[in-house]
């Protein structure tokens, strides 16, 4: 497995768009820190390009990685290595890689710049968000054999959690504000791999606000440290969920 | 010519005993362990007007001293009156009364009497100078008095665990006029300092801090100008209400965190200035009700999670030359009217542009966003802060408001944050120049 992992890391650092994506995030980053004047500020920059820029990114060169290496696949099945070791190698290969390069492109100038809880948290959050979307790219590729198709879903599937569910969130809470709605906006967020990040972060960047009518709620429950495991916990789950799901689809299924 | 040289010997005699009186007048009574006196309340007791009872070093096991003569109960090298919980400790029934130097305690809470370290009933010139006061009912409590300096003294109460109702204020002080509150500690009572119907008066330097209520609260207190305070992680912050005429200056506002917590609340205050101040780190900075004619200048708002929440009650208010940077709302109101003004403040979220390089941005600023106004409306939706969707809600609004105030805005918002020390010269200039036509409004 680490023989195949090797292959795939060495396959995707030579395709170069992993480095511009490094370049592409350290002057982002570099660039907001610089600008933004205060490293509140600049933290705040970044979590926007986090919830946005990464899950897209991530989901979009998983998608194409993966049937791009396609070929690459049907060979190594006609090999005596079994396909869950395959599939295992590909996702840790593109998920290591990105979060690498978040890891360098962000983690490295929030560490110089703005060395703080909240800024762990937003490296964190990023990282975790890295692998949630390039399993769901995952899960894209395998439902369908056809590219474009693939892209597709993958980008509707970028659209339906960065955009479209707030709005949905949005609604919901307007049309039911007459009932109280504290547990279920906590069930909501826990829906919505990207919200859970934005609220883990939001809560050490906004805490003042937090600490007023209902989010002092949350603050309580996700401010602990027991309250930080159950949300790093669902994240994972995010992560294992549609990783065990496209892998069973891909292992029955006739490439 | 002999008798008017005898009457002048004699005027200038008395003149000369005038000025040595304060030391020739009066008695001093020393009490300590191996004195004539051993207990503070057998020296107070037989003192006579005009006489310095001299407390030094040690632990007076005591209660219920009363001054009935206008004398001064000074302590020396720290002495300590504990009260064992027995009652109150200093009752002060004399007017031109000094208690300085003591530290008194241990005064259980009694809801009948409202025990206190030290009380003054319908006196007069009465100072209250360096005392610490530590784990008491009421520390110092004053009622129908007048001319009252209350300086440098140490409250400090223990609440953790209490509930409110069981706590008294560190000092409380009713229906009594010119009284000086100046560069006291308060912690740990109900309310730091607590003033009702007190004229004419000026809370100055004090430091009030983890009160289980308020750090500092008034009511139909007019005239009285409060400067130089700092108020800290207190249960609900400030409040102060029903009061004309008063003067906020040089205050300090951090930390006061809770959903019912407010930097600054003020209920119907009036005609009032509130200058040079700083909102740090406050759930709400102000909140106004019923407030008209305030005026506030050269205010920072900083990291609050709202900086004002401005009910559709206040009318009349000023806003200019106040900065509000990091916070998650500027401004939330409940509803649509506004009668209030803003001009020149500084606001980070502002994203105008300066073309003719005045430091005025040319185009106008909405500090209050959709979303504040949907929050209010709907409190759990908190939790979607700094989520691209309402940022995009919020922009669209922006540029066509139809849900937010139309006239709540800062038509010339200032592009550079005002250094409220360095930069006087600019200040005085868009004074003159801008200020102009709101007066003549």
């Amino acid at each position: 497995m680490n023989k195949l992992i090797k292959y795939v890391l060495y396959d995707i650092v030579r395709n170069k768009i992993i480095v511009a994506y490094t370049l592409f995030l350290l002057l982002l980053s570099i660039g907001l820190f610089q600008l933004g004047g205060s490293a509140d500020k600049g933290l705040l920059s970044l979590l926007n390009l986090v919830l946005l820029t990464v899950p897209l990114i991530s989901i979009v060169f998983a998608t194409t990685h993966f049937y791009n290496s396609y070929e690459f696949m049907e060979l190594l099945v006609s090999q005596p290595i079994r396909r869950s070791r395959i599939f295992m190698s590909e996702y840790l290969g593109v998920a290591l890689s990105l979060s690498a390069a978040f890891l360098v492109g962000v983690g490295a100038p929030v560490l110089f710049f703005a060395p703080s809880t909240t800024g762990l948290f937003l490296v964190v959050t990023g990282v975790l968000i890295t692998f949630v979307f390039v399993a769901l790219a995952f899960l894209a590729s395998v439902i369908t054999r056809d590219k474009a198709k693939g892209i597709g879903i993958a980008l509707l599937l970028w659209f339906y959690f960065a955009l479209i569910y707030d709005g949905l969130v949005l609604l919901i809470l307007y049309a039911f504000s007459d009932y109280p709605l504290e547990q279920t906006t906590l069930a909501l967020t826990a829906l919505n791999p990207v919200d859970l990040g934005r609220v883990m972060v939001l809560l050490h960047l906004d805490v003042s606000a937090m600490m007023g009518y209902t989010g002092a709620l949350y603050k309580s429950i996700f401010g602990s440290l027991w309250g930080i495991g159950i949300a790093l916990a669902v994240m994972l789950l995010w992560v294992i969920v549609p990783l065990l799901s496209s892998k069973r689809i891909f292992q029955k299924r006739d490439l | 010519m002999r008798n008017l040289s005898k009457y002048f010997v004699c005027l200038l005699g008395a003149f000369v005993l005038l000025l040595t009186s304060p030391v020739a007048f009066g008695d001093t009574l020393k009490v300590c362990a191996s004195c004539p006196y051993t207990s503070v309340k057998q020296a107070v007791s037989l003192a006579k007007a005009g006489d310095v009872v001299l407390v030094d070093g040690g632990v007076y096991q005591e209660a219920g001293i009363e001054i009935t003569q206008p004398i001064r109960l000074i302590g020396q090298n720290n002495p300590v009156i504990d009260g064992n919980n027995s009652g109150q400790i200093i009752t002060v029934s004399s007017d031109n009364v000094t208690v300085q130097g003591f530290t008194l305690q241990n005064v259980a809470t009694s809801y009948t009497r409202d025990d206190a370290a030290i009380r003054v009933r319908q006196q007069n010139n009465i100072r209250i100078l360096s005392n610490t006061i530590l784990k008491t009912y009421y520390g110092i409590y004053l009622q129908y008095s007048e001319g009252i300096v209350i300086k440098d003294n140490v409250v400090k109460g223990e609440n953790v665990g209490k509930t409110e109702s069981s706590l008294g204020n560190a000092i409380h002080i009713y229906k009594t006029d010119d009284v000086q509150i100046i560069g006291n500690e308060v912690q740990g009572h109900r309310d730091g300092i607590y003033l009702e119907t007190v004229k004419n008066s000026t809370v100055e330097r004090n430091v009030s801090h983890q009160n289980s209520r308020y750090g500092l609260h008034f009511m139909f207190s007019d005239g009285n100008a409060y400067t130089h305070n700092t108020f800290r992680r207190n249960g609900a912050g400030v409040a102060v209400m029903y009061t004309t005429n008063v003067r906020m200056e040089h205050n300090t506002f951090e930390d006061n965190w809770g959903a019912a917590s407010y930097g600054l609340l003020l209920k119907e205050i009036n005609n009032s200035v509130i200058y040079n101040n700083v909102f740090r780190r406050n759930t709400t900075g102000i909140h106004m009700e019923s407030s008209s004619r305030l005026d506030f200048r050269h205010n920072d708002f900083e990291r609050n999670g709202w900086a004002i929440k401005l009910m559709t009650t206040c009318i009349d208010d000023t806003f200019r030359l106040n900065n509000f940077t990091g916070n998650s709302f500027d401004i939330s109101t409940n509803g649509n009217a506004q009668h209030n003004y803003f001009e020149h403040n500084y606001w980070d979220k502002y994203t105008g542009y300066d073309l003719d390089k005045d430091g005025i941005g040319d185009v106008p600023y909405r500090p209050v966003s959709l979303y504040a106004m949907l929050v209010e409306r709907v409190p759990p939706s908190v939790m979607l802060m700094r989520s691209f969707m309402v940022d995009l809600l919020d922009n669209m609004e922006r540029v066509l408001p139809s849900i937010i105030p139309q006239n709540l805005m800062d038509e010339r918002p200032l592009m550079k944050k005002i250094d409220h020390d360095n930069n006087r010269e600019f200040v005085q200039n868009l004074r003159q120049t801008a200020s102009a036509p709101w007066r003549e409004r």
